[in-house]
């Protein structure tokens, strides 16, 4: 069943409506630009990671649908503290969850809030809206500029 | 007009769309077929199927004099001078092409200017940008106003000697406005420029005389036009399209191949290299039998209405801004919604059984233009109904519901 509820949580209406860690970061160790040509979203992302690999501070800017923004903002808050191994994992995680089986439950313990996200499975034009922050931050840290959801 | 007589003849339209009866407003992407359309393709495939202008046999016979017919059909709706002067293509887009590469390619030389309009979709820039950095050519913009009418009064001052070619859309796809193409193509003749007239968004909405606008180059889809996709057609002057080279080179657009030299067919098979889509040819001649009985007048009657309607409808709704209100414009209603992106407008509006398009339209430029990333765009056709209009603001009011 097409339900359009378990898109639009009220976690990501929430967080649309007020992205968390929004704007610039200045000075920042890494950042990149992520662009979906298919609808027009645009994010840039900056980090902050330190001698040891820590990333400690994360910011977004740009413009997008309600899923590029509140999966842009809950990755913020998701990955300040975490290292980059751990980045690396999660990043496998979340987009094993936006691409599996609708019957797979989401894993609540290592997502946390990001599991609000698995709801673009049901919708296949809205899944690279959920991953591009995901594949910019990605970008960023491999010390590419830009990253795209292709 | 019988709207429900109309709409008896599209079987697509009447099922469900996740739970609720299929609102198409999808229409500037492409139209849906009649049963004419539908039957026509079938009956090729079921009856006639075989490869044109080559066999001896009654079913290539057959097929060829259907594909033929399609091409006098289309000759005789845009008022060509000649069969001769009708191109099949595989679209608007491929005929664009062809003229770029193939005219463009012979006559354009560095410092040579090519002047477009800043509303022409992607269709219509890039081919022009492809065949300028070949060429050393220079690319020129007709600009718009903050309605999305061009901005008439520069153009004397962007036509000069130096203007080679103007290309305009006829009917803009992402804001729907209608471009005074006569006028253009008087002042373009007047510097000595040839024209292009893209119209593919415009074709199966109003009627084209080609003879008396006196255009140079014309292209459009069939998809467009409630006929197959994959076809479309050039309609070009015979004296230019005599003087350019072939765009490809095969079978079909040869007299005789040797390998010390070959000899191209006359128009306008020339330009019509290996087997075409023969079927979508034929559902493309179908489809403007049933235009021309339905009638342009009828139908530019009805989707007037719908978009009166709408853009009233519109204009009442709280944080909607429409993108595009050029004084002449038709079926199309471009939009954005304050706090909801349109790409999420285009989910919300589908599970509601809307069909809308969200994006730029492939028309960045005018997405640059109105500072907008993307609008949502509904678009009519002559099956649309108020009812269905109805639909659409629901929709936008449970999205925005939804957001609040
Ligand atoms: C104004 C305009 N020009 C050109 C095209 C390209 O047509 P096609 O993709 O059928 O070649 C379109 C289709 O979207 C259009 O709307």
């Amino acid at each position: 069943m097409f339900d359009l509820k378990s898109l639009y949580q009220q976690v990501i209406v929430d967080h649309n409506k007020s992205p968390r860690n929004f704007g610039k970061l200045e000075p920042c160790s890494h950042d990149a630009e992520g662009y979906n040509p298919l609808c027009g979203d645009q994010l840039h992302l900056y980090l902050n990671i330190d001698n040891d690999g820590i990333i400690q501070q994360v910011r977004f800017e740009g413009e997008g649908c309600a899923i590029s923004t509140a999966s842009a903002s809950l990755m913020t808050q998701s990955l300040i503290g975490k290292s980059v191994d751990a980045f690396k994992q999660l990043f496998a995680q979340f987009h094993h969850m936006t691409t599996c089986d609708l019957d797979e439950e989401p894993d609540q313990a290592t997502l946390g809030k990001l599991a609000a996200l698995a709801g673009v499975r049901e919708f296949p034009s809205r899944i690279k809206c959920a991953t591009l922050c995901w594949h910019t931050a990605k970008a960023a840290i491999e010390g590419a500029t830009r990253a795209k959801t292709e | 007009m019988n709207i429900d007589a109309i709409r008896e003849q599209f079987p697509i339209l009447h099922q469900q769309a996740h739970g609720h009866p299929l609102v198409y407003l999808d229409n500037a992407a492409t139209t849906q077929k009649p049963q004419c359309v539908i039957d026509a393709v079938r009956h090729y495939y079921q009856a006639d199927n075989a490869n044109i202008h080559r066999g001896v046999h009654l079913l290539s016979e057959r097929a060829t004099a259907a594909y033929e017919s399609a091409r006098s059909n289309i000759a005789k709706l845009f008022n060509a001078a000649s069969i001769r002067e009708v191109i099949f293509t595989r679209g608007a887009t491929e005929a664009i092409n062809l003229v770029a590469a193939s005219w463009g390619g012979t006559n354009l030389h560095a410092g040579d200017e090519i002047l477009l309009s800043e509303m022409e979709h992607h269709s219509n820039i890039v081919p022009w940008q492809m065949i300028a950095t070949r060429t050393g050519a220079v690319i020129k913009v007709l600009p718009m106003d903050d309605c999305g009418a061009l901005c008439m009064e520069q153009l004397d001052d962007l036509l000069s000697e130096r203007t080679k070619l103007v290309g305009i859309v006829q009917m803009s796809n992402a804001l729907g406005t209608i471009n005074p193409i006569a006028e253009i193509i008087t002042k373009a003749h007047a510097v000595g420029a040839l024209v292009l007239i893209d119209g593919a968004q415009a074709a199966g909405h109003l009627a084209v005389d080609l003879q008396l606008l006196d255009v140079d180059f014309y292209v459009t889809s069939a998809h467009k036009m409630y006929g197959p996709t994959g076809t479309g057609v050039l309609i070009a002057k015979a004296t230019l399209l005599d003087a350019m080279p072939p765009y490809q080179g095969g079978g079909d657009m040869i007299r005789t191949v040797s390998f010390a030299q070959t000899q191209y067919n006359d128009l306008p098979h020339k330009f019509e290299a290996g087997t075409p889509n023969i079927a979508g040819v034929i559902g493309f001649g179908a489809a403007i039998n049933w235009l021309q009985q339905l009638g342009f007048p009828a139908i530019a009657a009805q989707e007037r209405e719908l978009l009166t309607y709408a853009t009233a409808k519109a204009e009442q709704f709280t944080g909607l801004r429409i993108i595009g209100n050029a004084p002449n414009k038709a079926c199309v209603l471009s939009f954005v919604l304050a706090g909801v992106h349109p790409h999420d407008l285009g989910t919300i509006l589908d599970s509601e059984g809307v069909a809308i398009r969200a994006g730029h339209h492939c028309a960045m430029p005018v997405m640059q233009h109105f500072k907008v990333p993307a609008t949502a765009r509904a678009s009519f056709a002559v099956y649309n109904t108020i009812d269905e209009v109805d639909a659409l603001f629901a929709a936008l009011t449970k999205a925005q519901e939804m957001f609040a």
